[in-house]
């Protein structure tokens, strides 16, 4: 509980300095949300309290909001996002079979969170590297031309330097 | 003048409309009712539910026919084969993702939804798939929220945060998910809501109801160990009748109280009664804050919906509240100590029930403030809707019964306390007091009409005793806001200050008959119900709370004098700050 | 602050200096690396490329080289793409680590590195990129700064009569004037419904109102549409100063662009862009002296499709949700903040500069009849030239995707093309030669689009590829109408049903009845064209349709509940190629003998039919 308090007071310290840079016009919402979003990996509560009293939106509008894009998300994701990308060129490509791989042996579905905080998995709709096609991210890193084999590769790697 | 008319032809009749009309009112016009779901009027006009759909000659796809305005030449079809068919294609989606429990809702019979299906014979619903769930919620003493029935049309969250500026409830997720929540799907009873209920009197379903408290008033009606006492708000009277088919406004006062005796309570007493108390101790306290020019300006304090507004939003200013208690509260604590003095009846035997037009009173009654030595004033408040139930359930002819009184000896209320259910009807009543309490004298001139009518704000300014009183009427959340900022940043001049929840006063409150929205479009409900109760008031013997005889009695024999300790002790209460979010 | 002769003086310096960027023949001593920036190309590590350039010239003292980071080439299938000027050699797939051959050989030595040459699908080497069939039906005047200057540097842009055609509208031009030339030269929207630009531009100019906005609609978001992005990409200030003529012409000083937060690069240059021009003048108060002042802010969208519907656009500039507003009114009349506003998107921007400055005669006299000038398509899905290509309007398809995308890799068969996206349709075979312009796909039950044109394989179930377009619509309605929300649902779950073979006909039924209806009645373009993958496919494919009902069968093999993956024993020559390549080793076998599939552990992936060599297995 208090490790809890400190922590929403330090988010509370941090968004009032990062609310300086805004006018409380209520259409700077999701401009503040996308800085949150970056600055945390995910939106905090306290942070919607702070946005809340800032601009004078109700905190459900607020909700309504952040449950609207999905860019943003009310947890943080894993230590390893991996996007698979759904856009058609790469789901032409057979991305789809990536995904259902990807699920099968992270047992997560789409947007969560594995128990370990360490993986978790987003599918995406174009990444922009339509030439690469099929293309899945690990955070930053794209993977392009991507088969169902180096995925499996990848994602060893990636658990092996977990453990 | 005829510039300013358009003419169209809607199902083969030409109509001539003022320019700025949609097809909707144009349609109206012409005795055609296009069917709507998400309509309601100067709430929500937005489009949603694609129900009022209708087809314009010459245009690819259909209209929208509630936003839509008329076009010089338009010809619109509202009942054409592909609009039929469109439309019954869109109902049945809905109902598709709908509970449909509809015997076992509340809203059976009162449903927009159900008078549709009716409208077009549904038989089976041809689109049957996968439903969105939700968790019912019902933490809160006032509202039930069951969003399986939600056919998200969002007059809820227009009523709340438009008309009201709370936003407790708003639209969330998006697509199929999407749904109407509070933040992180807390209970209402958790967040910013103040339980004034204009969500349900906008709800076309059942997603959102009152937190019903019958079975608990009939299971103290029938232990022969409980003392029942029953009191009814102002603006009970004049909208009862509407549950039994009777026109809007009608006055009801008498069957009420014989079906009330009916049902078996031992004691029918008049909330007006309690509201002429809350005169007696308000305009007292204005008088002496005036006089002493102490935290002015003064505001008044028995909309509880209000009260916990202020305690969320203005901590600050809780100071400036009137530290009166509501008159039912009040009227509770009297019964509960003098009445049950006067007749030796144990206080803790009593079950005080009030019939109210407020879902906010739900949570009023269980505030713990509201209780002395133990004893809670109100044990159970139930709103209008669930005393027309008790009334059916008891196979009363409600239409049928002969006129009863309200039983002695705190019946006989002044027509100060009828007004009292309607937004301004508070100020005038504490005024007639003030008035004749600073001159000193029983003045001639008594009605304040500046501050009838039901504009959101009304003020007035009254020379008493050679000195001027401004004062400011406010009913609706919004307005609250407005006048509550003024006051914060000292721009308001005003002296007293009356403030409802609900717009329009408590004759529009989230406990009264729910009228669809069609009959909201078409009838002033908020002047039919409260032009009743000026004609009560009109038609009253006594027109001044102070000159009842009943509240002579009341402080001779029990209270003293206005803002005695006695007083103190029953009839007022405290604020205390509160979280806006408590999550 | 530059003034207008300080201008006129870096153009005519810098187009000099950068001669060599166009001009094979061009008189310099100067080398220029130009390296793709773009997103495709970025992702594929070209950064390290730029990196490893530089510091190899810097290590050995090379003189007169420069490395150029530039927009998008097109090509983006060969990328990384490097291209040295003025020689305009064109060196495909380059990794950082071919950077020193490159300049020991190349630049050094003038000798071309033959392997980093790009092979035409005809197996042609290639020298120069207009050497490529890809490019030779092409006709860029959208994208005609991508790839030849460096989007971070204003002075290159107005090298190349950068800020030419704002000079001219300010100084010499009314607004009536411009907008006349604008509706003269035919363009219209290239976002996808193809109204009338110059129609726009003078109903926002017509409506009343004491504010008026400019607004750029960058929320690109078809899946498999990057033409938007690589224009913001590849030459951010042509559309900035494509805004500042419509504010000149309707009468407004201030733009917003709202563009996607996932196009952080796009994001990024637009934002260098907006800079350079304020500190020049080009953006802010007074441009060029005159009364026109006129700014411009970038908005971030976050992720929701339904916000390229230019009234959710708006809702979500002003910070909501992004739920579409029913029309009428239009943006023209009752847009951001209910003042008139105009709306467009970054292609039709990229056109404008190019009107002004060549006359909207020369602009009519590209395309056809009804739809003038080009556009610019993202081509991508079962073609072998994966990337952006711009065409004169008219081109046909067949062009398209056999001339300038080099037809259908592995020796498969064209089945169909989509345009338009989740809002498009799909084209057959037999509709190939359908010149494409606005009236032409809409008559065959597709649609422009945003230009999206992704090709299909004969290994592609029409079932499927509809099911995947209304998964895409289900996941990105906005909720707002019964419709949308509900409609789409239950259309996705027919599909569902399709696809895992438990549909029968009343489904089929139901499916058409509802996309008909909600085609008719959504609120908006989301709503009213998600119906169209599923009609187009109806009506070219109907029978694959009845093979998933009817016989529980997919051709295609993709529907992976009614596939069945056998190794025809007979082909089979047990390699073990496949045994190694499946992911959840279900393949058995000895060495040289047939092999076999367990079906209980089989995922249906397909990753060995694709691999075997002998084409010994079946879905």
């Amino acid at each position: 509980m208090g490790e809890k308090n400190c922590m929403d007071e330090k988010v509370s310290n941090e968004m009032q300095e990062l609310l300086k840079n805004y006018t409380k016009e209520k259409s700077n919402l999701i401009q503040i949300l996308n800085e949150v979003q970056e600055k945390y990996g995910y939106i905090p509560k306290q942070a919607q309290v702070e946005i809340s009293n800032y601009l004078s939106i109700p905190m459900a509008e607020i909700y309504g909001v952040i449950t609207f894009y999905s860019r943003f998300t009310l947890e943080p994701k894993g230590k390893y996002n991996i996007s698979v990308c759904l856009g058609t060129a790469c789901f032409v490509k057979g991305s789809q079979a990536l995904l259902d791989r990807l699920k099968e042996r992270l047992k997560i579905e789409e947007g969560q969170t594995t128990p370990d905080g360490k993986f978790s998995i987003d599918a995406t709709r174009c990444v922009g590297a339509c030439g690469l096609a099929p293309v899945f991210t690990v955070n930053n890193e794209v993977y392009g031309k991507a088969t169902v084999k180096k995925l499996d590769e990848v994602l060893d790697e990636y658990m092996k330097k977990e453990d | 003048m005829d510039e300013n008319l358009v003419a169209l032809t809607i199902d083969d009749k030409e109509v001539k409309v003022k320019q700025g009309t949609t097809i909707l009112q144009a349609a109206k016009q012409a005795n055609i009712d296009i069917p709507t779901l998400c309509f309601l009027k100067d709430i929500n006009e937005v489009g949603d539910c694609r129900m009022c759909i209708v087809e314009v000659d010459g245009r690819k796809g259909f209209a929208t026919s509630c936003i839509q305005k008329v076009e010089e030449g338009m010809v619109v079809h509202t009942h054409s084969p592909a609009v039929m068919e469109a439309r019954r294609v869109i109902l049945d989606l809905i109902l598709s993702n709908h509970h449909r429990d509809c015997l076992t809702c509340t809203r059976n019979g009162n449903c927009e939804l159900q008078a549709l299906a009716m409208k077009f014979n549904v038989q089976h619903v041809e689109f049957e798939g996968e439903m969105t769930e939700h968790k019912i919620d019902d933490k809160s003493p006032a509202i039930v929220r069951d969003f399986n029935k939600c056919i998200l049309c969002r007059r809820c969250v227009a009523a709340c945060k438009n008309v009201q500026q709370i936003g407790a409830i708003d639209c969330i997720n998006r697509g199929f998910e999407s749904c109407i929540s509070t933040v992180g799907d807390n209970s209402l009873n958790d967040v910013n809501c103040t339980f004034c209920g204009q969500c349900i009197e906008a709800c076309p379903t059942g997603a959102l109801k009152e937190k019903e408290y019958i079975k608990d008033v009939w299971r103290n009606l029938k232990d022969p160990d409980v003392y029942t006492v029953v009191q009814t708000a102002p603006a009970v009277r004049v909208a009862l009748g509407e549950e039994f088919g009777m026109p809007i406004g009608t006055n009801v006062t008498g069957k009420m109280v014989s079906a009330l005796k009916s049902l078996g309570f031992d004691r029918v007493f008049d909330t007006n009664t309690g509201a002429d108390l809350t005169i007696m101790e308000e305009a007292n306290e204005f008088v002496e804050r005036f006089k002493n020019q102490d935290c002015l300006p003064m505001i008044t304090s028995c909309s509880p919906g209000w009260v916990r507004f202020a305690e969320k939003n203005y901590p600050d200013l809780l100071g400036h509240l009137s530290s009166c208690k509501s008159p039912h509260q009040m009227f509770g604590a009297m019964v509960k100590s003098y009445y049950a003095k006067k007749y030796n009846i144990d206080p803790k035997k009593i079950c005080m029930v009030s019939v109210m037009p407020c879902i906010a009173k739900k949570y009023e009654c269980q505030r713990e403030e509201m209780e002395v030595d133990g004893v809670r004033d109100v044990d159970y408040v139930i709103t209008t809707r669930e005393l027309s139930r008790m009334i059916k359930q008891a196979n009363i002819e409600f239409t049928q019964l002969e006129d009863d009184v309200f039983d002695e000896p705190m019946g006989e209320a002044t027509g100060a306390g009828a007004i009292f259910g309607t937004t301004g009807g508070v100020m005038e009543a504490a005024l007639r007091t003030a008035a004749d309490t600073l001159e000193g004298k029983d003045l001639p001139q008594f009605e304040y009409t500046a501050v009838r009518g039901g504009k959101g704000r009304k003020e007035t300014t009254v020379e008493i005793a050679g000195k001027k009183i401004k004062a400011v009427v406010v009913s609706g959340l919004s307005n609250a806001r407005k006048v509550m900022d003024e006051i914060r940043e000292g721009k308001a001049d005003y002296q007293f200050v009356e403030i409802m929840a609900c717009p329009g006063g408590c004759v529009m409150g989230g406990g009264q008959p729910i009228k669809s929205s069609k009959i909201r479009s078409e009838v002033d409900v908020r002047k039919l119900r409260a032009d009743a109760l000026y004609t009560i008031d009109e038609k009253s013997v006594i027109r001044k709370s102070h000159e009842s005889p009943v509240m002579k009695q009341m402080y001779a024999e029990f209270l003293q004098k206005p803002g005695s300790e006695i007083a103190h002790k029953y009839l007022h209460t405290h604020y205390t700050p509160k979280k806006l979010y408590d999550i | 602050m530059k003034t207008l002769e300080e201008i006129h003086q870096i153009r005519e310096q810098k187009r000099k200096e950068l001669d060599l960027r166009v001009n094979t023949a061009a008189d310099t001593r100067e080398k220029h690396i130009l390296v793709c920036r773009g997103t495709g190309c970025t992702s594929s590590k070209s950064p390290d490329i730029i990196a490893n350039f530089r510091k190899i010239i810097e290590e050995k003292g090379i003189q007169n080289v420069r490395v150029i980071q530039t927009g998008c080439f097109g090509l983006c299938a060969k990328g990384p793409i490097v291209i040295i000027r003025p020689e305009d050699t064109f060196y495909a797939m380059v990794t950082p680590d071919d950077c020193r051959e490159i300049i020991e050989k190349h630049i050094e030595k003038g000798e071309i590195v033959e392997r980093l040459l790009c092979k035409d699908v005809d197996n042609t080497m290639v020298n120069r990129l207009d050497e490529l069939n890809f490019y030779k039906k092409q006709k860029r005047i959208a994208l005609k700064n991508c790839g030849i200057i460096d989007p971070e540097q204003i002075d290159e842009y107005i090298a190349f009569d950068g800020y030419k055609a704002l000079e001219q509208v300010l100084t010499q031009m009314t607004p009536d004037e411009v907008i006349n030339e604008v509706s003269e030269s035919g363009l219209r929207g290239r976002g996808g419904a193809g109204f009338p630009t110059g129609r726009k531009w003078l109903f926002t100019k017509q409506a009343e109102g004491d504010q008026k906005y400019v607004v750029c609609n960058a929320d690109e978001g078809d899946p498999g549409a990057f033409m938007d992005r690589s224009i913001l990409e590849g030459d951010p200030h042509s559309v900035l100063e494509a805004m500042e003529i419509a504010g000149y012409s309707i009468g407004a000083d201030k733009g917003y662009i709202y563009v996607r937060a996932e196009y952080p690069i796009a994001v990024q240059r637009l934002r260098v862009a907006i800079d350079q021009a304020r500190d020049y003048g080009l953006l802010g108060k007074n441009i060029f002296g005159t009364d026109f002042s006129f700014d411009i802010e970038i908005r971030l969208g976050a992720g929701a499709f339904v916000c390229g519907e230019e009234t959710a656009l708006l809702e979500s500039i002003e910070g909501r949700r992004g739920q579409p507003r029913v029309k009428p009114p239009y943006p023209a009349n009752s847009g951001l903040w209910g003042k008139p506003t105009l709306i467009n998107n970054v292609e039709t921007y990229a056109n404008i500069t190019r009107i002004i400055l060549n006359g909207a005669k020369w602009y009519a006299s590209i395309g056809t009849e009804k739809s003038k000038g080009t556009k610019v398509f993202a081509l991508g899905g079962n073609v072998n030239n994966i990337g952006l290509v711009e065409v004169p309007m008219g081109t046909t398809l067949r062009e398209i995707v056999f001339d300038i995308g080099g037809g259908i890799p592995n020796g498969r068969e064209f089945k169909a093309a989509q345009t338009g996206g989740p809002s498009g349709g799909c084209i057959p075979k037999e509709h190939l030669d359908t010149p494409i312009d606005y009236e032409s796909l809409s008559s065959i039950g597709s649609m422009m689009g945003s230009g999206g044109l992704i090709v299909m394989d004969d290994s592609k179930c029409m079932v499927n590829i509809s099911k995947f377009y209304l998964d895409f619509t289900v996941s990105e309605s906005c909720g707002k109408c019964t419709p949308c929300r509900i409609g789409t649902k239950r259309m996705l779950e027919i599909l569902d049903r399709m696809c895992e073979g438990k549909a029968d006909e009343d489904d089929l039924y139901k499916l058409e009845k509802l996309a008909l209806n909600i085609k008719k009645s959504a609120i908006c373009g989301l709503g009213q064209t998600a119906p169209n993958p599923v009609l187009s496919t109806l009506k070219y494919f109907r029978d694959e349709y009845m093979e998933h009902i009817k016989y529980k069968k997919c051709r295609a093999g993709q529907c992976k509940a009614l596939a069945n993956i056998e190794i025809d024993p007979e082909k089979c020559k047990g390699c073990g190629i496949c045994k190694r390549n499946c992911p959840v080793n279900a393949i058995t076998g000895e060495p040289r003998q047939p092999h076999k599939i367990d079906p209980d552990v089989c995922i249906k992936c397909g990753t060995c039919v694709d691999k075997c060599p002998f084409k010994a297995i079946k879905k």
